[in-house]
């Protein structure tokens, strides 16, 4: 019975050790595979370059055009990051009207719902009509294509606070305000985040479409514009640096979020 | 972790010049009945009950007899909810509103905050606290660590709930109740969550902690009532009303007796009744 703790915790380390690596080797790894899967791929059916390019050559593309790519991935990043915020602050504007004033949630939410059923490809034209071919239409697209998942995760989060804070707040005669600010606000947040989450993943979406819909410049433009050449190794390095944004961006959002609410599940 | 603790340690301050004590009232029920809006039953009625002062009172009853109910009305939770008839007074006429804490089944600890902040909470949630300066913030802090002290968590302040046991968290519950520093404290089984050993010991550190306060403690638990109870009732009945049972006239906490055995068995016997 006295040495079973030392057992236990011998056995703890061991486990971990024998059954995960660092996720940092992991996804190398993972990427690994996925590039010589590609080879094999193109040796094997012996596909032309302008069908399925060689890893190799998308390579040297990235390298040889990286001035280029570099530039439209600024732009489609700040595409990106500022739809976010767009995005992030009507939601939560959206969210807190909803739960403030209840006759006001009757005749916004239809509009929320009506928001979603019309297709954001679908208003890409009118968008670029009313805001011009720069940055801004995009910045919206991407706002636009969030908003649903980060209003209805923060209302839900705002909505579902614990009763027992909420009567605890309450025989501290706490004000509606006060409220909301020390118990409902902090107490949605794990919901909230899940929202975020989402909402970092599908924005990249956003941003693209509105840029192949019309723009000058970003990712998505020079996809089409490579697309047109037959330069199917520079759509595939502008597809790579895509990803990694987007796949970087949550990574950061998620690291960010698990430091700043510790007692999520 | 430790230089702030030893800081605000060295500014020690007498109790009384931080919140003054407000004596602690008794109450009184004269012949209540309550119901809920939304239903046409009653769920109190004929109720008449006297929680003296600076004593503890425990209710027993039956799950969903109303018990709850009537503690959630004098924590003023129910208003807009309920009809309340009959009489309900201080013996210091002064409104319950703003004499009373509440401590609920669960700890009901903010994930979001330490230790040390959630005992804080009642004075960041209270209205006043804006206007508070630098000063009164600061006699805050050693209030609360000092009842962090008391409730034996003084190495804990800077943990967040979940790194705390079930015990643990309700200490500090107890802690925030005592920081509130009401006359009345309404509890509704507090300590039903926990193992013996630990009921047991922070049973006797609330009744050593709540001295000076009116306690009205909901419980199922008749061991609890009756190591604890000054005033025991027992309520039953559809609508629910409230028999008073006499207690030994022992110090309290009480160790178990023969007395308190037959009170045991007196107890089981009426709430068994209620299950017919």
């Amino acid at each position: 019975m006295s040495n079973l703790p030392p057992m236990i915790n011998l056995a703890k380390p061991i486990k971990s050790k024998d059954k995960t690596l660092h996720p940092v080797l992991r996804s190398l790894l993972t990427f690994a595979v996925i590039i010589a899967i590609w080879q094999a791929v193109v040796i094997v059916f012996k596909l032309p370059a302008f069908i399925l390019p060689e890893p190799l050559s998308v390579f040297e593309r990235l390298i040889a055009r990286y001035d280029v790519l570099l530039k439209h991935s600024w732009v489609t990043t700040q595409e990106i990051i500022l739809g976010l915020l767009l995005g992030l602050s009507m939601g939560l504007c959206f969210a807190l009207q909803m739960l403030l004033f209840k006759p006001i949630k009757r005749w916004l939410l239809p509009i929320l719902i009506t928001s979603q059923a019309i297709p954001v490809f679908a208003i890409a034209p009118i968008l670029m009509i009313w805001l011009g071919y720069g940055i801004a239409s995009k910045i919206v697209m991407a706002a636009m294509i969030i908003f649903f998942p980060v209003t209805t995760c923060c209302y839900d989060g705002l909505k579902n606070t614990p009763t027992g804070y909420l009567d605890l707040a309450k025989t501290m005669n706490a004000s509606k305000w006060k409220m909301l600010r020390h118990i409902q606000l902090p107490a949605s947040l794990p919901t909230l985040a899940s929202g975020i989450r989402v909402a970092v993943v599908i924005a990249p979406i956003g941003a693209v479409a509105g840029e192949w819909v019309g723009s000058s410049e970003g990712l998505g433009y020079l996809m089409l514009q490579a697309n047109a050449r037959m330069l199917i190794d520079e759509m595939f390095a502008a597809l790579f640096i895509l990803s990694t944004i987007s796949v970087g961006l949550y990574f950061i959002t998620d690291k960010v979020l698990k430091k700043l609410i510790p007692w999520e599940a | 972790m430790l230089s702030m603790t030893n800081k605000h340690s060295a500014k020690q301050v007498p109790k009384q010049t931080v919140l003054n004590e407000i004596k602690a009232p008794s109450l009184d029920i004269k012949d209540a009945s309550l119901r809920y809006h939304h239903s046409e039953q009653y769920v109190l009625s004929s109720l008449n009950m006297h929680f003296p002062a600076a004593q503890w009172t425990c209710i027993l009853g039956r799950s969903g007899c109303g018990k709850s109910s009537l503690l959630r009305y004098l924590a003023n939770l129910l208003v807009d909810k309920v009809t309340w008839s009959g009489q309900l007074s201080t013996s210091t006429n002064l409104p319950l509103q703003n004499q009373i804490a509440y401590m609920a089944q669960q700890d009901l600890l903010m994930p979001w905050l330490s230790v040390l902040d959630n005992v804080l909470l009642s004075e960041k949630l209270s209205n006043k606290s804006h206007k508070t300066g630098k000063q009164q913030k600061s006699l805050h802090i050693t209030k609360a660590q000092q009842l962090l002290e008391q409730v034996g968590l003084s190495d804990k302040i800077h943990y967040l709930p979940q790194q705390l046991s079930g015990g643990m968290r309700q200490r500090v519950a107890l802690a925030r109740t005592l920081m509130q520093n009401k006359p009345v404290v309404l509890m509704d089984e507090p300590f039903s969550a926990l193992d013996a050993v630990t009921r047991y010991r922070l049973q006797n550190l609330a009744h050593q902690l709540l001295k000076d306060k009116t306690v009205v403690l909901i419980t199922h638990d008749p061991q609890e009532a009756i190591r604890l109870a000054n005033q025991l009732y027992i309520m039953q009945g559809q609508p629910a009303f409230a028999e008073s049972l006499t207690v030994p006239d022992s110090q309290i906490p009480r160790s178990f007796d023969t007395q308190s055995a037959s009170l045991q068995q007196q107890i089981l016997d009426r709430l068994e009744q209620d299950y017919e």
